[in-house]
């Protein structure tokens, strides 16, 4: 196994759920419980250095349970490597820690996730829409919105 | 009744109506608001250029304050939280005014079709030219210039005019 | 009787700065390139709070791409950043490759190479350009529009569209490069676009408006630059020599050699004499690659990925029903998640893309490459003046179809 997940599953042995390295990207599935810690050390550990943070999005695996998964992708400059980290979140709690304080970059990609799925990121300094406008009702990118849903205008009846 | 004219450098004089003055110094003068939110922008941007001169039919002066323009040219996708900002914008503009929407986007929505795309500006404002392409050539935004100075000189109604919501 | 009223020290003037000014700029103005908005907190002219907004060309790429096929999302990519479609094309189709686990042509990766250094340049030009423009040089603008249309007329002849390309395909392309097409590239790359860069550089690199302009303008460290997530030209103007076409080589960039250019200071200047020197350094790219650009097919041989010829479908029933197949019901990707990043114009594009097997994917996710620049930009701008935000602004190279997907 890559040298990332063995640390790893050497440190945090209780919260990573499962690994694998299905083509050629090495992804860790952990608990949301601890995800600060994790993310604090994969940023500070000297073997790891992950000072990147490329990528943080939702998915909503509709049918399953728990429902929301939420999938941070890391990089390193130094040791050139690549990490993703998943964590699973319940339809009825979807909540998890803000990275914002291990990456300010994050931020962001934050607000997108709670825009576009709800997921709540629990101590963000800003949690509002990003992407649609303020009025906006609903969580677009959920399986249940349906994709030609009509919003109100100002202007003649459709 | 107008007088013979002979091309040997002598003066003349045409008899014309003051609507076919008026309207030969609008056509020829236009000033477009280049309202471009999208890929279709960039052609915009190349039928001003070098190559696809706008500058030959007199509507190359591109304003951005909706106050001194009279064409509003939307190129590009209107979404639900632009198109109240559109409206107004169109609203500030002054009569007469003409509007071309350019490209699939902003004539039906193209092929967005979801929660976050208005299906067309025509929803909201009234439009006089369209102009079909995703994006349209340099080319089908001159033709739409043209045709709008042909609405200027035939006096034909705007689109304005007809629209029933005031 | 009228009090005296002391002169020096004459309390009745109204104190001027009460109260910071705020100011809302765009979402339509000229000088933001595309839909963006800033609210801004103003002390005279110094900006002491910026907030961004955008979301104004949100046209719901991730929603309509869960309900297309594979090959119908490739439209909607060149729809993302639309000043260098080919690149998001590629970057595309290189991560369902990485999922479907199959190896393109030598042809196919040289000629993938070849546009996607024709896409960085000319979406170099449109930055520094527009950039310009704002800054009231607008003579740079019209000299970039000369080489950007016969790059254009190459690209026509490539694939029929000017802007909106969707010339990759999962396993190869729409279709090989025209006959002759490589001497006409070769004549442009060797032409036009080094004697405008040359014009552009004579009228800008030593021009002291210029200097004054944009030296100091919107400076950033380094560690700075990699706390917020900056990657691409911006990042390497702070001094960080991060290039995916070095660091993490994909397709065949290992067997170039080129140069990747490093600021110093990250402010616009530095940015602009970056996106001038890549400029260059994929002239010499697209040289080595027509030298070395192999012959043979430019798709894989894989009846799963690619649609069968013309001719087949006619006389052939098993032809007829792939063909019929792959249009109805898309490529069959087997089920997975992979995240492919390629070095983009503006920084890392990655395409984080789940599948759960089937004609079309679960889940895909663009990772804008302008998406933490923009977040970066109160952090660039705070305590400078109005008129180096719209400096800044312009050389950082927001897209707004890529920001707002």
């Amino acid at each position: 196994m890559s040298i990332v997940l063995d640390r790893l599953l050497e440190r945090f042995p209780a919260d990573v759920v499962s690994t694998h390295s299905n083509f050629g990207d090495d992804t860790a599935l952990v608990r949301r419980e601890r995800i600060v810690e994790i993310l604090s050390f994969l940023r500070d550990d000297p073997e790891l250095l992950f000072d990147f943070a490329m990528d943080l999005t939702g998915v909503d695996y509709l049918g399953e349970e728990p429902r929301f998964e939420v999938v941070y992708h890391l990089y390193s400059l130094e040791k050139k490597r690549r990490v993703r980290i998943k964590a699973r979140l319940h339809e009825d709690d979807p909540v998890i820690d803000t990275a914002v304080s291990v990456w300010p970059g994050i931020d962001w990609y934050e607000r997108e996730a709670w825009d576009m799925y709800g997921i709540v990121f629990r101590g963000h300094p800003n949690l509002k829409r990003i992407l649609l406008y303020e009025a906006f009702e609903g969580h677009p990118l959920r399986k249940d919105y349906p994709k030609a849903k009509r919003q109100p205008t100002i202007g003649p009846e459709e | 009744m107008a007088v013979k004219r002979v091309k040997d450098g002598a003066s003349g004089y045409a008899l014309t109506t003051l609507e076919s003055l008026v309207a030969w110094g609008r056509k020829y003068s236009l000033y477009p608001f280049t309202f471009a939110t999208a890929c279709c922008g960039i052609e915009v941007m190349g039928a001003f250029g070098t190559h696809y001169d706008m500058a030959r039919f007199g509507a190359e002066v591109v304003r951005f304050s909706p106050r001194q323009a009279d064409v509003l040219l939307v190129a590009g996708t209107i979404n639900y939280k632009m198109a109240p900002v559109m409206k107004r914008i169109y609203d500030q503009m002054l009569d007469p005014k003409w509007v071309i929407s350019m490209g699939a986007c902003a004539c039906s929505g193209g092929f967005y079709n979801n929660y976050t795309v208005l299906q067309g500006i025509d929803k909201i404002i009234p439009v006089d030219v369209y102009i079909p392409g995703c994006p349209p050539n340099p080319e089908g935004i001159i033709d739409a210039v043209v045709r709008i100075q042909k609405i200027i000189e035939t006096g034909a109604p705007r689109a304005a005019e007809r629209w029933p919501i005031k | 009787m009228a009090e005296p009223v002391d002169i020096v020290t004459n309390d009745r003037t109204p104190d001027l700065q009460a109260e910071p000014m705020l100011i809302n700029i765009g979402p339509s103005h000229p000088a933001t390139h595309a839909t963006l908005r800033f609210q801004a907190k103003l002390d005279g002219e110094t900006i002491l709070d910026l907030v961004p907004e955008f979301g104004y060309l949100h046209r719901g790429f991730e929603k309509e791409s869960e309900a297309a096929t594979w090959t119908q999302v490739v439209p909607y990519t060149d729809r993302l950043n639309y000043v260098s479609p080919l690149m998001n094309n590629v970057g595309y189709a290189m991560a369902v490759e990485k999922l479907c686990g199959i190896e393109i042509t030598e042809r196919c990766k040289y000629v993938r190479v070849i546009i996607s250094e024709l896409s960085r340049i000319i979406d170099h030009m449109v930055c520094i350009g527009t950039n310009m423009v704002d800054l009231g040089a607008l003579t740079n603008f019209w000299y970039f529009w000369k080489p950007r249309e016969e790059v254009y007329f190459l690209i026509e002849a490539l694939c029929g569209q000017r802007l909106t390309t969707s010339y990759t395909r999962i396993g190869g392309a729409m279709a090989d490069l025209p006959e002759g097409w490589t001497d006409r590239l070769l004549a442009v790359c060797r032409g036009v676009i080094p004697e405008c860069i040359a014009d552009v550089n004579a009228l800008l690199t030593k021009n002291r408006i210029f200097i004054e302009r944009t030296m100091g303008a919107g400076p950033i460290t380094a560690k700075d630059a990699i706390a917020l997530g900056f990657t691409g030209p911006c990042l390497r103007a702070a001094g960080v020599p991060l290039d995916l076409r070095k660091d993490e080589p994909y397709l065949v960039y290992d067997r170039f050699d080129f140069d990747v250019p490093v600021g110093e200071a990250g402010d616009t200047c530095d940015r602009y004499m970056v996106r001038m020197e890549e400029m260059r350094q994929s002239l010499r790219i697209i040289e080595q690659a027509v030298a070395q650009l192999p012959g043979g097919p430019i798709d894989i041989d894989d009846p799963r990925f690619i649609l069968p010829g013309k001719a087949q479908v006619y006389e052939n029933i098993e032809a007829l029903m792939n063909h019929f197949k792959f249009i109805m019901e898309g490529v069959q990707v087997p089920a997975g998640e992979v995240y492919s990043a390629t070095e983009a114009a503006n920084g890392e594009l990655g395409f984080y893309i789940v599948s759960r097997g089937g004609g079309g994917p679960y889940k895909i996710k663009v990772r804008p490459p302008c998406f933490p620049l923009f977040q970066g930009i109160p952090h660039l701008v705070k305590g400078q003046m109005l008129a180096d935000l719209i400096a800044v602004l312009g050389s950082v190279n927001i897209v707004a179809g890529e920001l707002d997907r």
